[in-house]
């Protein structure tokens, strides 16, 4: 009744290409983003905007990047553990030696590093897929994390190998007082480290990837993103068409590995505060794959909704269950009653629909413009 | 129509079980976070170790009703030994109760070394019992964090000199051969430094082997270890199911299992027993023994356990995991009450307080006897300058049924460890730009004092 569009007429090509074509859409996105970038900071719970809210976003960011890869380009990566440390420790490194660098652009360039990691690891796509490929960029999971482990300098020579994030400001050191850039100070605030506050993390955390996600879904909706799809469809059919396979491959791990090298660096400057490669390891690769099978594979929402399952479930089950339970159930079961049920979760919502949640999401969507009248 | 009932039924619960779960605030009660595992490859130690604290908690509650009448109330959060879930936990638990969280105690390296930070800013005292970051045990740079008893290098002093007293003297020890076997996590690189520098101090040789996470596949290490380079002795610096494979694949080479000395997380029952006959003769380092033959233990058995009111299932009481758990719980109530001494009963006390008591923490030989755990723990006595407090190390031999304790109490070797320490938190303290204490602080912790 609500979700009715007609009457909405699109009379510019703008218009017709609009991400949200439906008023409706368009309506509930903006209240949406207004709610995650005011409501948060409002209520200013730490527990919030830390380990839910934060880390949600970290993860959607890695399961968009490697939803890209593996969704819309079909190439199955193992390998987004070792590229999120890639982008975590390059971006570690430039925080910590180039301290004038503004963190965002620290970020960013531990993204490019991972890209440029990635490209490497892409090459062996070009000549193997499936399953094939999956064991070769579990070897770039295995070889990353080797590194970051042995060379010391990558994390500073710590004894224990942890990389802990230097405070550093949105800006650089420039902008800070008496700097040359010293009338930016009063909007330089501290995102990383101890001292900066939970709300600027969180909100450093979501720019970035408001503006990823969109930078992403408009990619995927142009040319890149359809000779993706034609790869993943079929790759000779699409050689043939006149899709050049190496760029287009490339290009996927390139991007997938920028998203996660992004994801990696705010896990560690706006999450957690310090890393080591037990946070990159093997089962974070299959966490993130896992997020995005669940999700829905080719959707961008879907990475968001993967990681909110993957993430977010266990923390509601564990605390529902230690105030449901308390007292009349003995630890161990209420520990281990999450797994069951976590587990229980994963097979029902596979058997209910193999497609993710980006499906259900959309049959819901198309019922709802029907009802309250189903023809 | 089944979803509103099924919703109605959840509603109809939340509201009947809701005041249950309000606590009374007519008391004064103090809280403690418990950043479990009972789940995951670390559970043996998880459970064990918390089994441990609860029960003395439990035990002072039901017995003195607390601690200067305050009541001890704590809530668990699970972790399964996952750094992510242990922030999450610590974040969730952290303002709960009257005064927030008194002491976290994370009984993980991992988790530790994410909790530093965040803790310090939020004047909340870590312990970290016997394990964590080596270098807090400086604490003019570490106010907040206290690798209570022995920290990790320490410990690993004192292997050496077990080592060396096996070989007939520490000059023995040249052109010897030590393989490192370690957990590839922070908690097994930790003691890499202080080997090196023995083994230059000793003229011994040392070669570090990692085994990954979770330590179930450890076949080419142990071939590559024992076959090839052949070491005179190997150092297990496992933990979990690292442990038994270990064992079991020396056993599979052919290595001697009493010439392997491990660390105190790789010393309990549960490290040894899966590896049946493989682990007979392995000794392990702990800083204090097996067994349920303490006067605090057996009163626990009877006043907690006897009433139902226990944490753990009573066959594992006395086992090494739930005696390190009892002398954290034992560690943390002398602090409180160091603490209540100085800022009054009757009333709960905030994170700081709880620090100044843990700074002025002094648990003499006398105390420990009143306590009932004579010879279950060393004396500790910490101090500004010194967070570890000076914990000794006793090694113990598995024969297949328990652990027996083989040597006295072993110090450690502070001229060695102490420099490194030094050096290791005044880098931390520059790359972090932290103003090292150097004077009396308004709480009236004494940083003047260095020895």
């Amino acid at each position: 009744m609500l979700y009715r569009e007609a009457g909405q007429f699109k009379t510019t090509y703008a218009a017709d290409q609009a991400i949200f074509p439906i008023l409706q859409d368009r309506w509930v996105f903006w209240g949406f983003l207004i709610i995650a970038f005011v409501v948060p900071p409002l209520t200013g719970s730490q527990y919030v905007m830390g380990p839910i809210l934060t880390q949600l976003l970290v993860f959607g960011l890695a399961a968009l990047g490697l939803n890209l890869l593996t969704g819309y380009a079909g190439q199955i990566s193992l390998g987004t553990g070792g590229f999120m440390a890639v982008g975590a420790y390059a971006c570690y490194n430039f925080a910590l030696r180039v301290p004038e660098l503004p963190l965002v652009v620290d970020i960013m360039l531990g993204g490019v590093c991972a890209a440029l990691v990635g490209i490497v690891f892409g090459l062996p796509s070009l000549r193997i897929k499936g399953f094939y490929l999956a064991v070769a960029t579990l070897a770039a999971q295995f070889f990353l994390t080797w590194i970051f482990d042995h060379v010391g300098w990558f994390t500073n020579y710590d004894p224990a190998g942890v990389a802990s994030a230097p405070s550093r400001t949105l800006l650089g050191s420039w902008a800070e007082e008496g700097g040359p850039l010293g009338f930016l100070a009063p909007i330089n605030v501290l995102v990383s480290g101890p001292r900066a506050t939970p709300e600027t993390k969180y909100l450093v955390t979501l720019a970035i990837i408001v503006v990823l996600a969109l930078l992403a879904k408009n990619m995927v909706r142009s040319s890149t993103g359809r000779a993706w799809m034609a790869i993943r469809d079929m790759d000779i059919a699409a050689e043939i068409i006149g899709i050049w396979p190496l760029r287009t491959k490339l290009l996927a791990f390139a991007v997938s590995s920028f998203y996660c090298g992004v994801a990696g660096a705010l896990y560690v400057f706006t999450y957690v505060g310090n890393a080591d490669t037990e946070a990159f390891d093997l089962a974070r690769s299959f966490q993130i794959l896992f997020m995005v099978i669940i999700g829905g594979l080719g959707s961008i929402l879907g990475s968001f909704l993967g990681a909110a399952f993957i993430v977010l479930l266990p923390v509601v089950l564990n605390i529902t269950a230690a105030t449901l339970g308390e007292g009349t159930l003995s630890s161990d079961t209420l520990s281990n009653l999450e797994l069951i049920i976590f587990g229980g979760a994963i097979i029902f919502f596979l058997i209910v629909e193999p497609n993710g949640f980006a499906r259900l999401w959309q049959i819901g969507k198309e019922k709802l413009r029907l009802w309250p009248f189903p023809h | 129509m089944r979803v509103r009932k099924l919703l109605l039924s959840l509603v109809a619960s939340a509201c009947v079980l809701s005041p249950i779960t309000v606590t009374q605030a007519a008391e004064a009660e103090q809280f403690f976070p418990m950043l479990v595992y009972r789940t995951g490859p670390y559970a043996a130690g998880g459970s064990g170790f918390f089994g441990g604290i609860e029960d003395y908690y439990t035990l002072l509650n039901l017995r003195d009703g607390g601690i200067g009448d305050v009541k001890l109330t704590y809530e668990e959060c699970e972790t399964a030994y996952n750094s992510d879930r242990g922030v999450e936990c610590y974040e969730r638990l952290k303002s709960k109760g009257p005064t927030g969280a008194t002491v976290v105690q994370p009984l993980s390296t991992g988790i530790t070394y994410r909790l530093i930070e965040r803790a310090t800013a939020d004047k909340i005292p870590v312990m970290s019992m016997g394990y964590g970051r080596t270098d807090a045990s400086d604490g003019r740079v570490f106010p907040w964090i206290f690798p209570i008893v022995t920290n990790y290098w320490s410990q690993n002093t004192a292997k050496i000199k077990y080592i060396g007293m096996k070989e007939g003297g520490m000059d023995k020890l040249k052109g010897k051969k030590i393989a490192n076997l370690y957990h590839e996590s922070s908690y097994g690189k930790e003691t890499i430094p202080v080997l090196d520098n023995q083994a230059k101090k000793y003229g011994f040789e040392v070669k570090h082997y990692p085994v990954p996470h979770p330590g179930l596949d450890q076949k080419a290490t142990w071939l590559q270890m024992a076959r090839q380079y052949k070491p005179d002795w190997v150092i297990l610096r496992g933990w979990g199911v690292m442990n038994p494979t270990a064992l079991k694949e020396a056993q599979r080479v052919g290595f001697p299992a009493k010439k392997i000395v491990g660390v105190w997380w790789s010393g309990a029952e549960e490290d040894v027993i899966p590896a049946g006959k493989a682990a007979v003769g392995y000794v392990a380092a702990g800083f204090h023994p097996s067994g349920a033959d303490f006067p605090v233990i057996q009163e626990i058995l009877d006043t907690v356990h006897g009433a139902g009111k226990g944490n753990i299932s009573p066959q594992r009481v006395g086992t090494i995991y739930y005696n390190r758990g009892l002398i954290a719980g034992i560690i943390t109530a002398e602090a409180m009450r160091t603490a209540q001494k100085k800022f009054g009963t009757g009333k709960s006390i905030t994170g700081e307080q709880m620090r100044w008591g843990m700074e002025n923490l002094n648990i003499s030989q006398a105390r420990i006897k009143e306590l009932g755990a004579e010879s279950l723990m060393s004396p500790v006595k910490v101090s500004c300058f010194d967070h570890e407090g000076g914990g000794a190390v006793k090694f113990q031999e598995w024969d297949g049924k328990k652990w027996n304790v083989i040597t006295d109490w072993i110090p450690t070797d502070q001229s060695i460890v102490r420099p490194m320490v030094e050096t290791s938190a005044a880098k931390y303290a520059k790359e972090k730009d932290i103003k090292t204490r150097s004077e009396k602080d308004s709480y009236g912790s004494d940083c003047t004092v260095t020895s």
